[in-house]
């Protein structure tokens, strides 16, 4: 077995999980908001990419630009409008309401897209195999690879090196706390979760060409977002990068090796690795 | 004497009564195929070409009438499939089924059709033993066994590949097209290195894990099949994508992965797949130059039949033949022995049903892509003749029961 292919293919794969679940991670941690939703808005972002290329002719980079502010626009009303008057509801209605908003976009899309897989044309630059001297992989792969640990980058100064980080932080960790200090904790959710929205969508953009693009996306993929932010722990950007690209690369693995009914032991482990630590990866413990 | 002949006379009188009568005879046909859902689209293709028989046939069924009564079958699970077959003989009292674009909507549907005695033409639905599940089942399409034992023969034959492995949608056809390639490719002195089941036919997988283990093994051909359409796509980017061509791997397989109304969406990654099937658009004989060009007046110039429609073509021709043999009035035992030994000069080449199966012989024919004024086409690179499906005749597995 060819073990750097393998890796790469598997990093590749949990960069996409890393750009979509990020957003969910930190609203979660926010208000603890049980947004089962989140995928959804990765679907949207995927759509928005795919028809901007194909109906107005826009780029790549520009169609990902375009998703990532469509969808954060679209996620800013639906929480000022939906969201906002869940905050106190228990934890059930708050899965019920996402869960059927989730079929809502699944059945929004079937009807005026159509239920059929949808493809990203990807520019010449970014198809087929680039030799990294000691061995050939395929570019896209790489280019995630890259953009993921850009992102992470990103995001880390965000969080560590702004007023707004330092607030998020704050609030993640005592939100009541915060409060008194005088932040106002509900904007601050309204602008992360509509960043975390875009990324999202930009995360259903770029990930179509590896994870696939219908109208079952959110719920095909929604336990392995949930997992992801489950073993990095709520609200911790680095811990959900850490989890997704382990789960990412376990996934590639167990499909190579066990290609029947090789994700059970996903499960498994994440289960296990929750019984041993419930706080997550870098989570402080309740 | 004078009084036997008037006597004959009144019989003839009321034998002709009885065949006026039956010319306002109008034969009720159950269509069972998916209109929405994930199927929808071959649907559409199996019904075009059911109305593409009728308009370039227009008098076949003269004296007779035929009336489509038709039924969306939606998800590929067999269960609403069955719950149409069931109010078409209880409500509609048709006369006989046809369509099944899955092989789930077929297997659930064959005991109602024994039960109730109603012959079934089954348009799509390729596992090979679905024949066996009923005497009222015919099949006018094919059996996953077609393209497959021929690719596996045509593997060591032709392209003189050694090794192969098989990436596989994990669903009863998959199982079917892996036995089959299989026995043609090891019978004709190959060797299958890995078999790789690639997840289900409903929604398509990221497919470049299995690729990377096929990779792997280094085999000369790797043998894939998948659901026709977006599965088979993914299929050409993933294999393009991952340097398997500059590897020395050949991607080969049954023609479901090169369905003609996918063909141009394919791009330039597909050129070299070689595949075996009994038929795509391209073939040159006068009666599939005729539907093509019907199609693309009908349809629009970007449109074209592909072997769904034609399985729906020459499904109606099938049922037009048992309408003027038994005269109008169909009767199980009367209907099946008519399609028992039924031979057709279809758009894909000379089919005939054979009587011990009640499942197709036709041609196989090899044809690898090649780019032809900016558009993919497939070349004709051989042809099988007269194949019947290999799973019975050699009683494989479960064909044997």
């Amino acid at each position: 077995m060819d073990l750097a292919s393998i890796l790469l293919g598997g990093l590749a794969a949990g960069m996409v999980l890393f750009v979509v679940s990020v957003g969910l991670s930190v609203t979660m941690g926010l208000m603890g908001f049980v947004n089962l939703a989140h995928g959804g808005f990765a679907m949207l972002g995927g759509y928005a990419v795919v028809l901007a290329m194909r109906h107005w002719g826009l780029p790549f980079g520009a169609a990902l630009a375009l998703g990532f502010v469509a969808v954060a626009l679209v996620a800013a009303l639906l929480e000022r409008t939906l969201y906002a008057r869940l905050y106190r509801a228990s934890e059930l209605d708050q899965v019920l309401f996402t869960i059927g908003l989730v079929f809502v976009m699944v059945a929004g899309v079937t009807l005026t897209v159509g239920p059929e897989t949808q493809g990203v044309q990807l520019p010449p630059w970014l198809r087929g195999q680039t030799d990294l001297g000691f061995l050939k992989y395929r570019t896209y792969s790489l280019a995630l690879i890259a953009f993921g640990v850009l992102l992470m980058a990103a995001l880390w100064l965000g969080f560590e090196r702004t007023r707004i980080g330092a607030q998020i932080r704050a609030a993640v960790d005592n939100r009541r706390m915060a409060e008194s200090m005088g932040v106002n904790v509900r904007r601050l959710f309204t602008l992360t979760f509509a960043l975390g929205s875009g990324l999202a969508a930009a995360g259903g953009g770029l990930g179509a060409e590896i994870l696939g693009l219908d109208p079952q996306y959110p719920l095909r993929y929604l336990a392995y977002f949930l997992i992801v932010v489950a073993v990095g722990g709520l609200g911790r950007v680095s811990g959900v990068f850490f989890a997704a690209l382990a789960l990412g690369v376990l996934d590639f693995v167990l499909k190579v090796h066990f290609p029947k009914g090789g994700t059970m032991f996903i499960y498994a482990l994440t289960i296990a690795f929750l019984l041993a630590r419930p706080q997550g990866l870098f989570g402080k413990r309740a | 004497m004078q009084a036997r002949r008037r006597w004959g006379g009144v019989i003839a009188a009321a034998a002709l009564a009885v065949a006026g009568g039956a010319s306002a005879q109008t034969v009720k046909v159950g269509v069972v195929l998916p209109f929405t859902g994930v199927g929808a689209e071959f649907g559409q293709q199996v019904d075009r070409g059911m109305q593409m028989y009728l308009k370039l046939n227009a008098g076949a069924f003269a004296p007779y009438k035929v009336e489509l009564v038709r039924r969306d079958s939606k998800n590929p699970s067999g269960a609403e499939a069955k719950t149409a077959v069931q109010e078409l003989i209880a409500q509609e009292k048709v006369d006989l089924l046809a369509g099944f674009i899955y092989s789930p909507d077929a297997i659930a549907s064959a005991p109602l059709a024994t039960a109730a005695k109603k012959p079934m033409v089954i348009m799509n639905a390729g596992t090979a033993w679905i024949t066996n599940l009923s005497p009222m089942i015919s099949r006018v399409s094919f059996s996953m066994w077609h393209a497959g034992h021929a690719m596996g023969e045509a593997a060591a034959n032709s392209l003189k590949a050694k090794t192969a492995v098989v990436g596989y949608t994990d669903y009863p056809p998959g199982k079917d097209s892996l036995d089959a390639f299989k026995r043609g490719f090891e019978t004709a002195g190959g060797s299958v290195v890995d078999a790789i089941p690639m997840g289900g036919p409903g929604q398509v997988p990221d497919f470049t894990p299995f690729f990377q283990r096929a990779k792997d093994k280094k085999p000369d051909v790797f043998f894939v099949f998948v659901p026709a359409g977006d599965h088979a796509v993914s299929v050409m980017k993933t294999y393009a994508a991952l340097g398997m061509r500059e590897a020395g791997i050949k991607l080969v397989g049954p023609g479901d992965i090169t369905q003609d109304i996918k063909l141009q969406s394919m791009g330039k990654d597909a050129v070299g797949l070689i595949t075996a099937h009994h038929y795509n658009a391209d073939l040159d004989n006068a009666a599939n130059r005729r539907l093509v060009a019907a199609w693309k007046q009908e349809y629009g110039a970007d449109s074209t039949p592909d072997f769904m429609a034609v399985q729906g073509y020459d499904g109606m021709a099938a049922i037009a033949h048992v309408v003027r043999t038994l005269g109008g009035r169909i009767d199980a035992e009367g209907a099946m022995k008519a399609l028992k030994g039924w031979k057709y000069d279809s758009p894909r080449g000379p089919i005939s049903i054979d009587p011990a199966t009640r499942d197709i012989v036709m041609n196989e024919y090899l044809s690898e892509l090649v780019l032809k004024d900016g558009r993919l086409v497939q070349k004709n690179i051989g042809v099988i003749e007269a194949v019947k499906d290999m799973c019975k005749e050699l009683k494989a597995g479960k064909c044997a029961q």
